[in-house]
């Protein structure tokens, strides 16, 4: 993407793509952030800002999809170019989601703010910056066109989901110790599979990055560490 | 031991190679116009020439069936073949060989004599039909299969001029067609017509594929990319990549190959 196109306007129309990438990227990362902040510190104002905040995202995402099919209408994007229009078109998707797991946190930590807190919460921050990290650094990849971070982040999400596999462990003791907690637990429960959804949607945004930087799919031997995944099944309700 | 999948793999591969051109130099005078190509092109593809104006994509075009021979100035050098024979042997009938490779111009050049005429003339000089009603035959299945009949069927007498463009354009490959080509050339043809009419030609080519191979120069990008299974992007005289069509257009090679398909040349 060095040189520019002989139809500048056509430069103009990718930067503006980019640029809500960007944009929502930022937002989201925020979101996950300020979801676990309200958490940490059992405020429920804070809570219902980013459960409010998530609006933004989803409104960056109607005008991206706007913007992108304007684009593919107008432009006929062929190369990396079709690659780079396609590749926003999704990851926009993945981001708004991103956003909604983020809104669905927040929500569970008003609800968690309303009871005494529990002990295993104390583990979640650990895994949510984990998380958020992976979400900036996936978005700077994309910005920077970094194949190779994009691929670190990518190997990263094996981190998560053995933070997950743990703090499920951790909970599910907690709970048959302290049956009177298993409300409670259970939210804790879900935040963390959120959590590691974001983990996975990070994933599939450093793939989409590197095909999109590269024109080559990126090999399909992501380290799965999550084995519980099956024994939560079933229990998994809405992310929203 | 008989191994059927090898067979039809041998098969396949030799019989698939249509025309074959290896090293192939051109001057006009001084000027390097084609330099060193080399390419395949196969019997049941449709292969797309593309690169910006000039670079000679219709002076490869046309030495595949030796057009270049009434230009002065022109002169060819290395191999091409047609079926494994060297179509620039003294040998070679080049009358013949132009009914074997038809070609379609840019503007549609019919004959300025009736419809009828204009796809007869070819079988008739080629002795390709034995009566009159063997030749209404002929006329009538190139018409059909160039997807004019219907609109011309009524008025055979009338003058070929008398169409419009993008009629004129498939009579034209309806008289190409007619003399049992195996290959047609087109040069940009669709560059003079409306997109209904444009829609036709492409529609065509799409019926005409695996029947013909066909090989077809043009300078819209997402012409290429719907009608070809192959691309070869030239420039300055060379071949800078030649690959399946899917690859060229969203994952090219070259550099120069990008920035001319995503308009960011010169
Ligand atoms: N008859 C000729 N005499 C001298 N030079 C010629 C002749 N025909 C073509 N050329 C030159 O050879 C080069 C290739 O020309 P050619 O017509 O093959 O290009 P092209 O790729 O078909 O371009 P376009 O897209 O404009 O049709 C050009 O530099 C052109 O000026
Ligand atoms: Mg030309």
């Amino acid at each position: 993407m060095a040189t520019t196109h002989t139809v500048k306007s056509f430069d103009d129309d990718l930067r503006q793509l980019r640029s809500y990438i960007s944009q929502m990227g930022g937002l989201a990362e925020a979101q996950i952030m300020g979801a676990i902040e309200a958490l940490a510190s059992r405020n429920p104002e804070m809570a219902m800002r980013i459960v409010t905040g998530d609006r933004a995202i989803d409104h960056l995402e109607m005008e991206a999809e706007r913007h992108i099919i304007q684009t593919i209408a107008r432009r006929q994007p062929l190369a990396d170019d079709l690659r780079e229009v396609i590749s926003a078109l999704k990851i926009a998707a993945l981001i708004e989601r991103i956003g909604d797991y983020a809104k669905n946190i927040a929500k569970r930590a008003t609800a968690l703010a309303q009871v005494s807190p529990i002990q295993p919460v104390v583990i979640v921050p650990e895994m949510g910056k984990l998380v958020a990290r992976m979400v900036k650094d996936v978005l700077d990849a994309y910005a920077s066109r970094d194949a190779e971070l994009a691929r670190t982040v990518w190997s990263r999400d094996k981190h998560v989901d053995d933070f997950y596999a743990s703090l499920f462990r951790a909970l599910l003791t907690y709970m048959m110790e302290n049956p009177q907690q298993i409300t409670p637990s259970t939210h804790v429960l879900f935040i963390a599979k959120n959590l590691e959804r974001i983990g996975d949607h990070a994933t599939n945004i450093a793939e989409i990055v590197h095909f999109n930087v590269t024109g080559e799919y990126m090999e399909p031997d992501r380290p799965k560490g999550d084995e519980t995944a099956f024994s939560v099944h079933g229990m998994e309700s809405d992310e929203d | 031991m008989y191994n059927p999948t090898e067979a039809t793999m041998t098969v396949q591969d030799t019989g698939a190679i249509k025309m074959t051109a290896r090293n192939v130099n051109v001057f006009y005078g001084d000027k390097h116009a084609i330099k060193d190509v080399s390419i395949d092109v196969r019997a049941d593809e449709v292969t797309a020439f593309i690169g910006p104006s000039g670079c000679g994509k219709s002076t490869f075009l046309r030495c595949l069936n030796r057009m270049n021979d009434t230009v002065a100035s022109a002169r060819v050098t290395g191999e091409m073949r047609l079926d494994g024979q060297d179509i620039y042997d003294r040998q070679m009938d080049v009358v013949q060989l132009r009914a074997r490779v038809g070609m379609v111009f840019q503007k549609p050049n019919p004959f300025p004599k009736s419809i009828y005429e204009n796809i007869a003339y070819g079988p008739r000089i080629h002795g390709l039909a034995r009566s009159r009603a063997e030749l209404d035959e002929i006329v009538a299945t190139s018409l059909k299969k160039a997807g004019l009949w219907d609109e011309v069927k009524d008025r055979l007498n009338d003058s070929g001029t008398a169409l419009s463009g993008g009629q004129q354009q498939r009579l034209c490959i309806a008289r190409a067609i007619a003399v049992n080509p195996e290959v047609i050339l087109m040069d940009e043809p669709c560059s003079a017509l409306d997109p209904i009419a444009t829609a036709k030609i492409e529609e065509l080519i799409e019926e005409l594929r695996g029947r013909y191979a066909i090989v077809i120069v043009t300078h819209n990008m997402q012409q290429a990319a719907r009608v070809s299974q192959k691309t070869a992007f030239f420039h300055l005289g060379d071949l800078v990549e030649y690959g399946p069509t899917s690859e060229i257009f969203t994952n090219p090679k070259k550099e120069k190959t990008k920035d001319y398909i995503t308009g960011r040349y010169g």
